[in-house]
C-alpha cells in the first residue's frame, strides 16, 4: 500500500493527526479539539507503528454511530495511504486549506467567481476526478449531476418557494395527526393529577398523599417518511418535491416534533440515501449543496424495488412504526423487476400505518396505470394521489385528512 | 493492559471478541470512558459485559432501560415504609431525629447508585439506552461525566471507584449526539464463519465439529436470506443446544428433528415459510 507522503512542512505526528481530524469533519463527523486531544492521547496507548491498531483504536474513539463506522475505513485510508486518489498530497493540502477557510460543501456555490475556480477547489470543480463519482457509470452521470446540481437544484430553494412547501408540508401533517388516543399518561408536568397514582403510592407513607404525580396526554407526534425517487424520469418534478421534502423536514423542526410531525427523508435512484440530515440544515444554501452532492448519479435509472428493499434493510427498524406514513414519490416507472416491488411493499405496510404513493403522472388527464411496477404496487397503497406542483400537494389536504 | 491480553482474556472466560470490540473495551478501560456498543439483536452486546465483570473479577450492575424509566428505579428511593415505621417506634421513647431518618439506612440504592457507591469498580450494564427517555439520557450525561450523585438529603455522592461503564443500543430511536460524543464507540455486526465457529465451540465444547460446522453454515446462510429477523448469535446457540438435546449428529439425517428446532432460529410465520425444507438441504449438503 502506498502511504502518503507529507510536505515537509508538516512538522510532527500531532499535526498530521490534526489534519486527519479535519479531514474527517470535513466528511460530516462531528469532532472538536477535544477529539483530537485524546486521539493523540490514544495514540499513545497502543503501538502508534502498528496501522493495524492505530486504526482500531481511533476508530473506537472517533467514531460516533454505525453509518460512521463503516466509512471510516475508506476515509482512514484516503488520508493515510492515498487510496482511490492519484493526487494525494494536493487533495490533503486541500482539506487543510478548506478548512481554515470555509467548509468544503460550498465551494460548489463559489465556483463561478471571475477567478481560478479550478485551483481553489480541485475535487468538487472537476466533474470527472478521480474516485469521486465512485466508480459509477463515470462521465455522463457525473456531468449531468453538475448540470443538475447547478440548474435545479439551486434554485430549488427560493424563499418564496420554500415557504409554500413548508405550509403545504404543516398543513398535511396536521392533516394526518393522530387523533386515536383521549387516555392520559403519566407525566412529570402533566396538567392534570394522577389520582390513582398518588392513592397507591400514600399506601408507602401511610395513607399520606405525600408524592404527587401528574398526567396528561401524550405528545403522540405522527411520523412521517417520505422516499422520493429523483431518477431520470423524474427529473422535472424532483425540483418541486425536494422543496417539499424540505419543508416536511422543516415543518417537523419547527414544532421540535411535539405535536405536529415528525420526518424522515430520503432519495433513492438506483441506491438510496437518507437525507433528513442535509435537508434539516438552516443554511439552505448549504443544504442545497449538500444534497446535490450526495444525489450522485442523479437523474439515471431506477431501482424502487431495490432502494425500497435497502431501506427496508438498514432504516425500518428506526423509522417505521404503527404511527407512521409512508408516502413514496415516484412515477413507477422501474427498471429492476416489478413483482419484487409488490412483496417489499408489502413488508413496509406491514411495520406502518398507511402508504400513500404520490405520482407526477396521475395528474394527467388520461392516465392509467399500466406501468408493471404500479399495477404490482396498486394492492398495497392506501392512495394513489396525483401530485405534481406545491400547490397540487397542498390540494391534497382533505385527501390526507380521511387516510 | 492492551487489547490483545483483553481479547485472550475475554476468550477465557467463553467470550471471542474481534478485535475492534476489544480495542474499543481496553481503551475505555484505560481511558476511563464509557463505551457504547450498537448492532443488530442477538450479536451479544450484552454479554460483553458479563465477560468483562469476569475478567476484571468484579460485580456486574445492570440497569435495564424501558420507556418512563424515572430517578426511582434508576438511582435511588427513599424507604417510606421503615422510615414510618420507625417514627412510630421512635415516638414511644420521645422524639425522632430528623437525620436520622435520612440515613443510608433508609436509603435504596438503585443501580446508578448502587454502581457509584460500590467499594470495587464495577462493571455498569445500562442495557438498551434507546428504549430510555430523553431526559434519563440527558440526566445519565452528568452522571458519566463527573461520576457523582446528588442526593438532596444527604448531600454529594461521589465515586470512590469510576465503574466501567458499558451502553447497549438497538436504534430504536436516535442517541443525541452529546451521549455518543462521551462515549467509545463500537459496532457489533454479525461475525464471520471461523469466528461464529470459534463462539459456537466456546459455548458448546462437547459439540460434534462436523455438526457445529453445518450449523453455522445455515445459519450464516439464513442470514443471507431476505428475513424480518435475522437470526443471532443467541438463536445460533439456542439451536444448538436444541440439536444437541435431541441427541443429533448430522444435520442431513435429522429430518423431523431440523424442522422441529428450526423454532430456535425463525421467529416469524414469514420467515418459517422463507426457508423450506430445500433450501436448507441444498445448504446442508455443500457443507457434507
Amino acid at each position: 500500500m502506498l502511504v502518503t507522503r507529507f510536505p515537509s512542512r508538516a512538522s510532527g505526528p500531532a499535526e498530521r493527526v490534526t489534519g486527519f481530524i479535519a479531514h474527517l469533519r470535513g466528511n460530516g463527523f462531528v469532532l472538536g479539539p477535544q477529539e483530537t486531544a485524546l486521539a493523540l492521547s490514544v495514540l499513545e496507548e497502543v503501538d502508534a507503528t502498528d496501522v493495524f491498531q492505530v486504526r482500531l483504536a481511533l476508530r473506537s474513539i472517533l467514531v460516533p454511530d454505525a453509518t460512521r463506522w463503516r466509512r471510516f475505513d475508506d476515509l482512514f485510508d484516503a488520508y493515510w495511504f492515498n487510496a482511490g486518489r492519484q493526487r494525494a498530497t494536493e487533495v490533503n493540502a486541500a482539506h487543510v486549506k478548506v478548512q481554515s477557510q470555509r467548509p468544503m460543501l460550498w465551494q460548489d456555490h463559489f465556483d463561478e467567481g471571475p477567478e481560478g475556480p479550478e485551483g481553489d477547489a480541485p475535487q468538487q470543480a472537476d466533474p470527472e476526478g478521480e474516485g469521486e463519482t465512485e466508480g459509477t457509470e463515470g462521465r455522463l452521470i457525473a456531468t449531468r449531476q453538475d448540470n443538475l446540481s447547478k440548474r435545479d437544484l439551486r434554485e430549488l430553494f427560493r424563499e418564496e418557494d420554500l415557504r409554500e412547501a413548508e405550509q403545504a408540508a404543516q398543513r398535511l401533517g396536521a392533516a394526518l395527526r393522530d387523533r386515536r388516543s383521549r387516555r392520559r399518561k403519566q407525566a412529570l408536568r402533566g396538567n392534570a393529577l394522577d389520582l390513582r397514582r398518588i392513592l397507591r403510592s400514600s399506601l408507602a407513607t401511610g395513607g399520606d398523599p405525600l408524592r404527587l404525580f401528574r398526567k396528561r396526554r401524550p405528545p403522540r407526534p405522527m411520523r412521517i417518511v417520505a422516499l422520493c425517487d429523483v431518477s431520470g424520469s423524474m427529473t422535472t418534478y424532483s425540483r418541486v418535491f425536494l422543496a417539499f421534502l424540505k419543508g416536511l423536514i422543516g415543518a417537523g423542526a419547527q414544532t421540535g416534533g411535539q405535536s405536529g410531525v415528525q420526518a424522515d427523508a430520503y432519495l433513492f435512484h438506483t441506491r438510496l440515501m437518507r437525507v433528513t440530515d442535509a435537508l434539516r440544515d438552516h443554511d439552505t444554501l448549504r443544504a442545497a449543496s449538500r444534497l446535490s452532492l450526495m444525489a450522485e448519479g442523479f437523474g439515471g435509472g431506477t431501482d424502487i424495488a431495490g432502494s425500497l428493499q435497502s431501506f427496508l434493510r438498514h432504516y425500518s427498524g428506526k423509522a417505521l412504526n404503527g404511527r407512521t406514513v409512508v408516502i413514496i414519490l415516484s412515477d413507477g416507472y422501474c427498471t429492476a423487476n416489478p413483482q419484487v416491488l409488490g412483496a417489499v411493499l408489502g413488508q413496509i405496510k406491514r411495520k406502518s400505518r398507511r402508504i400513500v404513493w404520490l405520482n407526477p403522472l396521475k395528474g394527467w388527464r388520461d392516465y392509467q396505470p399500466i406501468a408493471a411496477a404500479m399495477q404490482e404496487a396498486a394492492p398495497h397503497l392506501d392512495a394513489h394521489l396525483p401530485a405534481n406542483t406545491i400547490a397540487a400537494l397542498a390540494a391534497l389536504e382533505q385527501e390526507f385528512a380521511r387516510l | 493492559m492492551t487489547h490483545l491480553e483483553l481479547q485472550k482474556q475475554l476468550a477465557a472466560t467463553g467470550y471471542v471478541a474481534e478485535e475492534s470490540l476489544a480495542m474499543g473495551l481496553s481503551l475505555g478501560l484505560s481511558l476511563g470512558r464509557p463505551v457504547l456498543l450498537e448492532g443488530p439483536a442477538g450479536v451479544g452486546k450484552t454479554e460483553v459485559a458479563k465477560a468483562l465483570a469476569a475478567v476484571q473479577g468484579t460485580e456486574l450492575i445492570r440497569l435495564q432501560c424501558y420507556e418512563g424509566l424515572d430517578a426511582s428505579h434508576a438511582i435511588y428511593e427513599w424507604n417510606y415504609k421503615r422510615q414510618l415505621l420507625s417514627i412510630r417506634a421512635a415516638e414511644a421513647h420521645g422524639g425522632v431525629q430528623e437525620e436520622a431518618l435520612f440515613g443510608e439506612a433508609f436509603l435504596l440504592k438503585r443501580p446508578l447508585l448502587q454502581a457509584i457507591t460500590a467499594d470495587r469498580a464495577p462493571v455498569l450494564l445500562i442495557d438498551e439506552i434507546d428504549r430510555a427517555d430523553e431526559e434519563f439520557e440527558a440526566y445519565l450525561l452528568e452522571v458519566l461525566s463527573d461520576f457523582q450523585i446528588t442526593i438532596p438529603e444527604m448531600g454529594t455522592v461521589k465515586a470512590a471507584h469510576r465503574p466501567v461503564v458499558i451502553l447497549t443500543a438497538n436504534g430504536t430511536r436516535d442517541l443525541s449526539d452529546a451521549l455518543r460524543r462521551r462515549c467509545l464507540y463500537s459496532y457489533l455486526g454479525y461475525p464471520d464463519l471461523d469466528t461464529e465457529l470459534a463462539i459456537l465451540n466456546a459455548r458448546h465444547p462437547g459439540l460434534e465439529a462436523r455438526l457445529a460446522r453445518q450449523i453455522v453454515t445455515v445459519v450464516q446462510a439464513l442470514r443471507r436470506e431476505e428475513l424480518e429477523k435475522s437470526p443471532g448469535i443467541a438463536e445460533m446457540l439456542d439451536w444448538a443446544a436444541a440439536l444437541s438435546g435431541l441427541g443429533v449428529n448430522d444435520l442431513a439425517q435429522a429430518g423431523p428433528q431440523l424442522q422441529a428446532t428450526l423454532v430456535c432460529l425463525l421467529k416469524t410465520a414469514a420467515d418459517q415459510s422463507a426457508a423450506p425444507r430445500e433450501f436448507l438441504d441444498r445448504v446442508i449438503g455443500k457443507v457434507a
